[in-house]
């Protein structure tokens, strides 16, 4: 039998670290190969009861994915992407939204009318944001504060939805919800995520459907009665 | 199956005389972190267990074949390797609870309690008695989440577990006289109120001693 090694040797303890790690890593890279499958099937699942959510859809029973398949259409604008879902008879419009809170990344989907401007309703998630705090942003109570707001002023500009603390007023032609009080920093995320996410679809957006379609509150401008409409640009 | 006094020593130690955060002050960072509501706290609390009990039953069965120099780094790859082996299993099996940890899990590696727990039991002890020793030191902190998220969802939100304790009738603006106390949310409560734990648990034991 070969001379038993000092496990205070050098050798030992070179040769014992690489062991360790090299059965460490192949161990990391089997668990990740093995449940890579699943693990994306649950995030592809994750995004569509997110969709759903921001359609007012019930998530909770009933099968998720067949209900995703039936009413929601993905579209893709360039490298942009678009949800096109029907409920009810009526078409909607989900569009992507992505933002920084106060620790980490913020994101959502807003859900809007044929008109593509009434908020139909919305859906929020966040990396870590505290609980109690920022991440009440995902609850109902919040969510429900944007339902039926404009994200266009009466010229039709996109102007999103400014989302401020009790007592301050957005900008004239601006429509305004109350931020989650405590959380003024993930707030005022939410208020740059909806900005900056709807201005990325500014130019579909501002292609406003013929107006015997638009619901009360909206205002067509001459300018989109004269165009034609034209849902699938570029 | 009868328990050695040792093996029992080991379990039960943890949970009163030598809490790992009442006593040793270990783990004071996280217990910062996930105690605004109680259900982050219960869920981080049994993960810690999880994470201590099978790092502990590893180092200690590997425990006299690791070179002393490299043992502290050793031990820090078993227990980021376990973290993310739970966080992939989390994330394949139980999707919804690996999204509200998020971060949490992360910060388990650095939690001072698995090291601690690694480096003065499980390098010298065997396998059942660091097992006793690792489950005990997680739930002896669990507890101490649970009764700190406790008060703080309690009073900051008038919630537990997400559910509205205090009736909505009592709020100011329900026409009542009662108001959340904003300042348990903010993470300076979490040490207030451990403070006060401490205070409890050590004015208890110094009772018992006399």
């Amino acid at each position: 039998m070969a001379k038993q090694l000092s496990t205070e040797s050098n050798l030992y303890t070179i040769l014992y670290a690489t062991v360790i790690v090299v059965i460490v890593a192949v161990l990391l890279a089997v668990v990740s190969q093995v449940l890579s499958p699943r693990q994306t099937a649950n995030k592809r699942l994750d995004t569509q009861k997110q969709i759903l959510v921001a359609l007012n859809q019930d998530v909770t029973t009933g099968n998720p994915a067949a209900l995703y398949d039936q009413i929601v259409e993905e579209q893709t604008m360039g490298d942009k992407q678009l949800f096109v879902a029907h409920v009810d008879g009526a078409t909607k419009y989900v569009l992507p939204l992505k933002g920084q809170g106060l620790w980490g990344g913020i994101w959502g989907y807003i859900a809007l009318d044929e008109d593509k401007n009434t908020i139909f309703g919305i859906n929020f998630g966040h990396e870590g944001e505290t609980p109690g705090l920022g991440a009440e942003i995902v609850t109902e109570n919040f969510r429900s504060r944007f339902f039926g707001k404009h994200i266009c002023d009466a010229e039709g500009n996109l102007r999103s939805v400014a989302v401020l603390k009790v007592g301050k007023n957005a900008e004239p032609g601006q429509e305004q919800i109350d931020a989650w009080a405590g959380a003024t920093i993930t707030s005022t995320g939410v208020n740059d995520m909806l900005l900056n996410s709807l201005n990325l679809y500014a130019e579909f957006l501002a292609d406003k459907p013929a107006a015997e379609q638009d619901s009360l509150q909206t205002v067509a401008t001459t300018e989109e009665i004269v165009e034609p409409v034209n849902v699938e640009e570029k | 199956m009868a328990l050695s006094k040792q093996t029992k020593e080991a379990f039960l130690g943890p949970l009163n005389v030598n809490n790992p955060v009442l006593v040793q002050i270990l783990g004071i960072c996280s217990a910062l972190a996930v105690t605004v509501q109680l259900k982050p706290a219960l869920v981080m609390g049994i993960s810690v267990t999880i994470i201590v009990a099978l790092a502990n039953v590893v180092i200690s069965l590997i425990r006299k074949s690791i070179p002393m120099r490299i043992r502290i780094i050793v031990q820090l790859v078993v227990v980021a390797a376990l973290v993310t082996i739970v966080s992939e299993i989390l994330k394949a099996f139980a999707y919804d609870v690996a999204m509200q940890l998020s971060v949490y899990i992360g910060l388990i590696i650095t939690n001072c309690i698995l090291m601690g727990r690694l480096e003065a039991f499980a390098m010298t002890n065997n396998v059942k008695d660091s097992l006793m020793d690792g489950l005990g030191n997680g739930f002896g902190y669990a507890m101490i989440l649970v009764i700190v998220a406790f008060f703080r969802e309690l009073l900051g939100s008038g919630k537990l577990l997400g559910f509205q304790i205090i009736p909505d009738s009592w709020y100011v603006a329900n026409g009542g006289c009662y108001e959340n106390c904003g300042m348990m949310l903010m993470p300076a409560m979490a040490l207030i109120l451990l403070g006060c734990v401490i205070w409890a648990h050590r004015s208890i034991n110094d009772e018992e001693k006399k």
